[in-house]
């Protein structure tokens, strides 16, 4: 078959919202792009396992610790499948993490924020898994079969974090005035780094439209934000809680809220490393790495001793 | 009788508190991430255990303690717990040694435990030993992985082995409170265990290629509160804000 006419079938697949397989024939730039955005994706569940991870030894209940090393868990198992629906791409998950450590990989810059408090666990439940579920739902729906099937466990058991993490700001917000203040400082410092999960304004968001043509986003980064703010904003107000822009009001025309500008020049200086956790975060997975090194090997060792035992059996 | 029944099932909840409290700080840290998951996941067991017998503690207690009360509010001469369990991680070797000498005990008192005249224990003990099952094969295959892998992880794994032997004593002892449970057809002893303790340690060492280490003395202090020093870092971590803010509830 002619490069054109595979491209037709792509598009008329496509078109047709049949799902991409990895067997299909696709683009070479559609599965870079997938390659890209889910090792990215698989990346951020991993590295976000340290933020969360800093307050399990400190969680202040038995029933809190358990949830919390609970969630940790989940992410890790994202992580995991994530890793499985990119190899379905021939991407394998050694050079995907590699990648990750060198730095040329990225994953959400939200992590390379430092969890000071408590109230951290809660804002992290509470926003930055409410921006993520905002992202992923559409990913349910998104053109790569692995991809969207992965994406409706993810989405699930993210919903659930969400609603675990308000829950610990609601109980923060209705307690001592130190826990109030602890909540609302939490606020303050995570509300920003969250609209900026959403990415780039659409103007100067250089995958956004082919991503949609391919059928790979569903909504573009400016939508997604907007619908997040409209959703997030009552939740903060019935607990108590103010949001940390003063431009931030509801706009009865558009039937939307109005907030105020996001500083552009942070989200791109933590892109490029320069966030206060970045450099420890990597420094953490890669140490992971290397000190687990000798016990991967041994594991590969005695893997194949015993195949060898079974061989010389079998003859 | 009830006071020994608490402290009983205390000491018990505080070995598997303290040690799934160790196993959650490997978090984000393991060798590969399916191990990630396995240890997070041994974790919450344990932990899950400790809750069962805390919130049974707190029962038996009855002046309208909680679960939290034990583990946040108490101070490191009134920890119960084996000294293994508190031990700090080190490496993956020393953490999988620590694991399987606790977790061959653990299958040997839960399978008798099931037998307790106390239906809470019993039940409480049904449900562990499914979990338990799991955790022995986890740690040791991973001893005899390690043992027999590599040459460099076949002496971590020695060493991890030697050096954590002087605590596994402790774990077959009996006090007079164990043998006062055990008399009451209530508690588990220890002493008991000891014979089937050493041949599944033995058979395990031998298929990873490992010696028995030959030292016989033993730590102990564990179960009558004399503890390692690390238990009070590890509890001052753990317990700091639920004792900052004594009024609050999270």
């Amino acid at each position: 078959m002619s490069e054109e006419q595979l491209q037709r079938d792509f598009q008329s697949k496509l078109d047709a919202e049949i799902r991409i397989e990895p067997k299909d024939w696709m683009p070479d730039d559609y599965r870079k792009t997938l390659i890209r955005q889910i090792s990215q994706h698989a990346h951020s569940e991993i590295v976000g396992m340290l933020p969360e991870g800093n307050w399990i030894t400190r969680a202040p209940s038995l029933r809190r610790k358990v949830a919390l090393i609970a969630k940790v868990q989940d992410e890790a198992g994202h992580g995991l499948y994530l890793y499985s629906a990119m190899e379905t791409l021939g991407e394998p998950r050694s050079k995907a993490i590699d990648d990750l450590h060198s730095g040329k990989a990225k994953y959400s810059s939200i992590f390379n924020y430092p969890t000071l408090t408590w109230a951290d666990m809660g804002a992290i439940g509470w926003l930055v898994d409410g921006a993520a579920i905002q992202n992923q739902v559409p990913l349910c729906r998104t053109s790569y079969g692995p991809y969207a099937r992965a994406m409706v466990r993810v989405c699930k058991e993210e919903s659930f974090h969400q609603r675990q993490g308000y829950e610990i700001m609601m109980e923060l917000a209705k307690g001592t005035p130190a826990q109030k203040a602890m909540a609302q400082d939490a606020l303050n410092r995570w509300w920003w780094p969250s609209l900026m999960m959403f990415g780039p304004p659409d103007k100067d968001s250089k995958h956004t439209a082919q991503s949609m043509a391919w059928k790979i986003k569903r909504h573009t980064n400016d939508e997604l934000r907007q619908a997040f703010v409209d959703k997030t904003v009552p939740q903060g107000e019935f607990i108590g809680l103010t949001f940390p822009d003063k431009d931030l009001k509801w706009n009865e025309e558009k039937g939307h809220y109005d907030f105020g500008d996001i500083n552009w020049d942070e989200f791109y200086n933590v892109i490029k490393g320069n966030g206060p956790c970045n450099k420890e975060r990597i420094k953490a997975r890669r140490a992971a790495k290397e000190n687990g090194a000798w016990v991967r090997d041994a594991a590969a060792a005695y893997a194949k001793k015993k195949q060898n035992k079974s061989t010389e059996k079998a003859a | 009788m009830t006071n020994d029944l608490l402290k009983y099932v205390l000491r018990r909840a505080d070995s598997e508190l303290v040690l799934g409290h160790r196993m959650s700080e490997w978090c984000g840290h393991g060798p590969e991430l399916e191990e990630d998951i396995a240890l997070i996941n041994i974790s919450l067991d344990h932990l899950g255990q400790s809750r069962s017998l805390y919130q049974y503690a707190a029962a038996v207690d009855g002046e309208a303690k909680t679960e939290d009360h034990y583990a946040f509010q108490r101070n490191e001469r009134d920890f119960g717990n084996f000294l293994i369990c508190e031990l700090p991680n080190g490496h993956y070797g020393n953490t999988i040694a620590r694991s399987f000498f606790y977790d061959v005990h653990s299958l040997l008192f839960y399978e008798r435990l099931v037998h307790s005249a106390d239906k809470t224990l019993a039940a409480i003990a049904e449900k562990s030993l499914k979990e338990v099952k799991y955790h022995f094969r986890h740690s040791a295959e991973w001893v005899i992985r390690l043992g027999d892998g590599t040459e460099e992880s076949h002496a971590k794994m020695q060493e991890a082995i030697d050096e954590i032997w002087t605590y596994t004593g402790e774990l077959l002892t009996d006090d007079e409170l164990d043998i006062e449970m055990n008399k009451q057809g209530i508690g588990v002893l220890n002493s008991s265990l000891k014979d089937a303790w050493y041949n599944k340690v033995e058979a395990v060492l031998n298929e990873a290629t490992l010696k028995i280490p030959e030292g016989a003395y033993f730590q102990t202090g564990g179960k009558s509160g004399i503890h390692t020093e690390h238990l009070g870092y590890l509890l001052a971590e753990m317990q700091y804000l639920p004792r900052q803010h004594p009024e609050a509830t999270w």
